[in-house]
């Protein structure tokens, strides 16, 4: 029995659907992370599960209660919002106070949590500071104190970490991760960068359109994408074009080289078609292929770009340009552009896209 | 720096002379001049005596009066005006409502003046449209139930007509720099409606809405020409005291006149001063 | 949510009522002057009156020419400072606030008291003298909303590339003014000249004291004497205030289309 599940959700403003028919389980004390482009509707469903829209048809429950009809206010639910949303006219520990202030809970108990909240974001020393005085990383971390300190079932994350620095986007999403294992509170986390989705969640929502894309486990979703979509989206991904020489056989031709992949990968496919593979940069190597299960193919270099201990390298292989990474070596210089490599894959890394 | 840099340096500030001199010769200078006068007695010594007879009945009078239309007119216009304003910006009223109105405000917020009066005389005058309309139409006499536009409270029903347009004017950027987003969180959090405006809305507004509110005060109390076709020299705000002053020396003594702006401007300048100040407050808080 | 819909929709009546009804009182007002019939009398009694042409006419040559010595004096002056003296930001604004904290009356009784024959500028003295003075006056009344106007335009444009520019093109000061810096400014120089012309047109209390045949004074005087006319005035005035309103809103947006069009 999951915590929170939605089932058919649905919203429409007047002849525009934003969402269609999402359905979703969530465990208690899971981390879930809703990922896609803007305008794929990831925040609509947020804010349904919050109450600030109201769907228009389907059921979202909560510990096997129906919110849908429930206002904001009565949900107990927590939220972090992308722009803080810190109250400007009260200091960081009436900040994290206002839950329990409008809970009319004892001044005793208030205090007590308050500074329970302060010291698991490690912001204590600021209690008496006002919201202006603050950096972002610190406004948002006492956005998340407060949202916790009303101990509420579901915690909803907004973008929490779009408007702030690269370097303070990863400290603090680990950080969040972090207090959100200790409290065991059920989480969903919207965000459209996907490096943030697979580096901390249980299970990532990938949606487009309104759509939820494919549904699971950040290695799943990046090594097993179901989609056009979620193959490009998530992870940097190279296309190749080939056509079916055999689909009995499964063999497939990519520049003018053969690949024998596995047949029912070909998916109704039939001899002659054009189709689509994708491969990630990582599974693209400089140099013969290896091992008999690799196939080599020619390639010409486009562009090298020294990255320190990484080189990216964009190549062409026929009429494909492919873009993949190999480490620095010390005592070998990187290729320069215009030369002729090889270039290897193993056919078990072709991804055949669907549409 | 280089010596032509620093040449340069020195010789900008010529570029805004013409625009000081001019600010010094017509509104700088005759203001400190009426001030300096406030103190200065017949002979050119330096007297605290005008301030002294400004506490005579009379004059004390015109000033309660100015302070009271004033008050009234400044509490009223922010109240109405609040209203409208929290109506477009946040009522849920139609976005195409905003711009017109806010036209509409920018215009009649300088509506001052005589036509102004006329307007109200042809209204609410002894034979204007809506004393005529309420007694043909609900036997209503609105001049036997006591009210006369030519009176304090007909003076501030006018004067509302440019009060409320510019406390719309001022308080609706306030009100839209009320983010969306701290009316969500509050509400997460477990606040009703009427708690978010009590505990977070109202106290992030309240020094715009003071400051307004004085600046209001301010923008009525200096204006005559309204007061002035309105209700001649009748109602002796201190405006048209310091009028007849100035056209026919009624006080008999030049200097009580400078004393009499010289109170005025104390007046609106603390006012005015207040409401920056006020306002200085509030940006740093919602930076 | 609904209630607050409804609180909101009588808020907006009660305004829409407070505001529209005075109008509508004095257009019929206005048109009452013969007895038992709508009538455009008092309008021509008006429009015929040699005063009104008198007095009209002075206040529109005096508002034109506050609206000239308003741009010769702000456009450069704001364009000075926005380039090279930003720290005199400040005390420009604080000036173009003065208006706004005294009184007009005071500053006139300033102007009578200073100006007059016994000092070193002895503008009251003389008829154009007085005219003078009164056309600084008036630009001192608009001062606030032509430098805000003017500078807000400014600041739409990136004047130190633009400046920049036109001196590496070899353009001297007074070129870089008049063709590049005014004409992109031109929008919102005639939203203050608007301004100002409406300012002008109803000014009352200096053209008063300073005793000048200007409109402001002349609308009070039939105010004192007649019934029906006052409000034909108002309408006239009211009339030329919206126009002058709706030519702002007209050029500001023929300004966005123009930009949007440019893009």
């Amino acid at each position: 029995m999951s915590f929170l599940t939605i089932s058919h959700l649905k919203k429409s403003f007047g002849a525009t659907t934003v969402v269609h028919d999402f359905n979703l389980n969530i465990e208690k004390g899971e981390f879930i992370s809703f990922l896609g482009p803007s305008g794929c509707g990831k925040t609509t469903v947020l804010r349904m599960v919050a109450g600030f829209e109201t769907p228009t048809s389907g059921v979202i429950s909560i510990g096997g209660k129906n919110v849908v009809n429930l206002k904001p206010n009565q949900r107990n639910i927590g939220m972090v919002f992308q722009a803080y949303a810190l109250f400007p006219n009260m200091t960081v520990a009436q900040n994290v106070a206002f839950g329990l202030k409008v809970a009319k809970k004892p001044q005793a108990e208030i205090d007590a949590t308050v500074h329970e909240m302060l010291s698991l974001i490690k912001l204590d020393h600021l209690a008496a500071r006002y919201p202006y005085q603050l950096s972002g990383g610190q406004q948002q971390r006492v956005a998340l104190a407060r949202a916790l300190a009303t101990k509420p079932q579901v915690l909803l994350l907004d973008e929490p970490l779009s408007a702030l620095d690269a370097k303070i986007r990863v400290s603090l999403r680990e950080e969040i991760r972090a207090i959100q294992r200790k409290l065991g509170i059920t989480t969903i986390f919207v965000t459209h960068d996907q490096e943030e989705a697979l580096s901390i969640s249980d299970r990532i929502v990938v949606m487009y359109e309104g759509n939820a894309e494919q549904v699971g486990a950040p290695f799943e979703i990046y090594n097993q994408p179901s989609s056009r979509f979620v193959a490009s989206f998530v992870g940097t991904l190279n296309t190749l074009d080939a056509v079916v020489r055999d689909a009995a056989s499964g063999i497939i031709t990519v520049d003018g080289k053969d690949i024998a992949i596995d047949r029912t990968r070909l998916n109704g496919h039939k001899t002659g078609d054009k189709i689509s593979l994708a491969v990630r940069p990582e599974a693209v190597s400089l140099g013969e292929a290896t091992d008999k299960r690799e196939t080599t193919l020619d390639g010409k270099i486009n562009s090298v770009h020294f990255l320190g201990s990484v080189i990216r390298i964009r190549a062409s292989l026929g009429e494909n340009t492919v873009s993949f990474d190999t480490f620095n070596n010390p005592s070998a210089p990187p290729p320069a552009p215009g030369e002729n490599v090889k270039v290897s894959l193993a056919a078990k890394d072709l991804l055949v896209l669907g549409h | 720096m280089p010596a032509n840099e620093r040449r340069r340096m020195s010789l900008d500030w010529l570029g805004v002379m013409p625009f000081i001199i001019f600010a010094v010769l017509f509104l700088i200078w005759p203001t400190i001049y009426l001030v300096a006068g406030a103190f200065q007695d017949n002979e050119g010594n330096l007297t605290l005596a005008n301030i002294a007879n400004l506490f005579q009945p009379s004059i004390m009078d015109a000033y309660w009066i100015s302070i009271k239309i004033s008050l009234a007119s400044a509490l009223l216009g922010a109240f109405i005006g609040f209203c409208i304003a929290a109506a477009i910006t946040l009522g849920g009223l139609p976005a195409w409502i905003r711009s017109p109105l806010m036209t509409f405000s920018g215009v009649a917020s300088n509506f001052a003046g005589v036509p102004l009066a006329f307007a109200f005389l042809a209204t609410l005058g002894r034979t204007g449209l809506v004393t005529s309309f309420l007694f043909n139409v609900f036997g209503f006499n609105l001049y036997a139930h006591g009210f006369n536009l030519l009176s304090f409270w007909g003076l501030t029903i006018t004067y509302l007509y440019f009060q409320i347009p510019l406390m719309i004017l001022i308080i609706t950027p306030a009100l839209d720099g009320l983010k969306r987003e701290w009316k969500e969180a509050a509400l997460i959090l477990g606040a009703t409606g009427p708690q978010y405006w009590r505990m977070v809305a109202f106290p992030i507004l309240w020094p715009a809405l003071l400051g307004t509110i004085l600046l209001l005060f301010a923008n009525s109390f200096g204006a005559i020409a309204t007061a002035y076709a309105l209700t001649g020299s009748s109602l002796s705000i201190v405006p048209i005291v310091l009028f007849a002053q100035i056209r026919g020396d009624v006080l008999q003594d030049p200097h009580l006149g400078y004393a009499l702006a010289f109170g005025m401007i104390v007046i609106t300048g603390v006012s005015n001063a207040v409401y920056i100040w006020m306002r200085a407050r509030s940006e740093k808080w919602l930076k | 949510m609904k209630t607050n819909r409804i609180w909101s929709w009588l808020a907006l009546a009660f305004g829409i009522i407070y505001f529209v009804v005075p109008l509508l009182g004095t257009l019929e007002f206005s048109l009452r002057m013969r007895r038992g019939a709508y009538s455009l009398d008092a309008y021509w009694v008006i429009l015929s009156d040699p005063r009104f042409q008198q007095t009209f006419t002075y206040s529109i040559v005096m508002a034109i020419v506050t609206i000239i010595i308003g741009i010769v004096l702000v456009v450069p002056t704001a364009y000075w400072v926005r380039l090279r003296l930003p720290s005199w930001r400040p005390v420009l604004e604080f000036i173009t606030l003065l208006p706004l904290v005294i009184p007009a009356i005071v500053v006139v009784f300033g102007y009578i008291r200073l100006y007059n024959t016994a000092s070193i500028l002895p503008l009251t003295g003389s008829a154009m003298g007085t005219n003078i003075l009164l056309a600084f006056g008036y630009t001192m009344l608009a001062l606030p909303y032509m430098y805000r106007a003017v500078d807000t335009g400014l600041g739409s444009i990136d004047i130190r590339t633009l400046t920049e520019a036109a001196e590496s093109l070899g353009a001297s000061r007074v070129t870089i003014m008049a063709k590049i810096i005014l004409p992109n400014v031109l929008v919102a120089v005639l939203s203050g000249a608007f301004l100002t012309f409406a300012i002008v047109i109803g000014e009352f209390t200096m053209a008063a004291l300073l005793n000048r045949p200007a409109f402001g004074p002349f609308l009070q005087l039939i105010g004192a004497n007649r019934a029906y006319e006052p409000a034909a005035l108002a309408v006239i005035a009211f009339a030329i205030t919206w126009i002058c309103m709706g030519l702002i809103q007209v050029v500001t947006r023929f300004n966005k289309s123009l930009a949007a069009t440019k893009r």
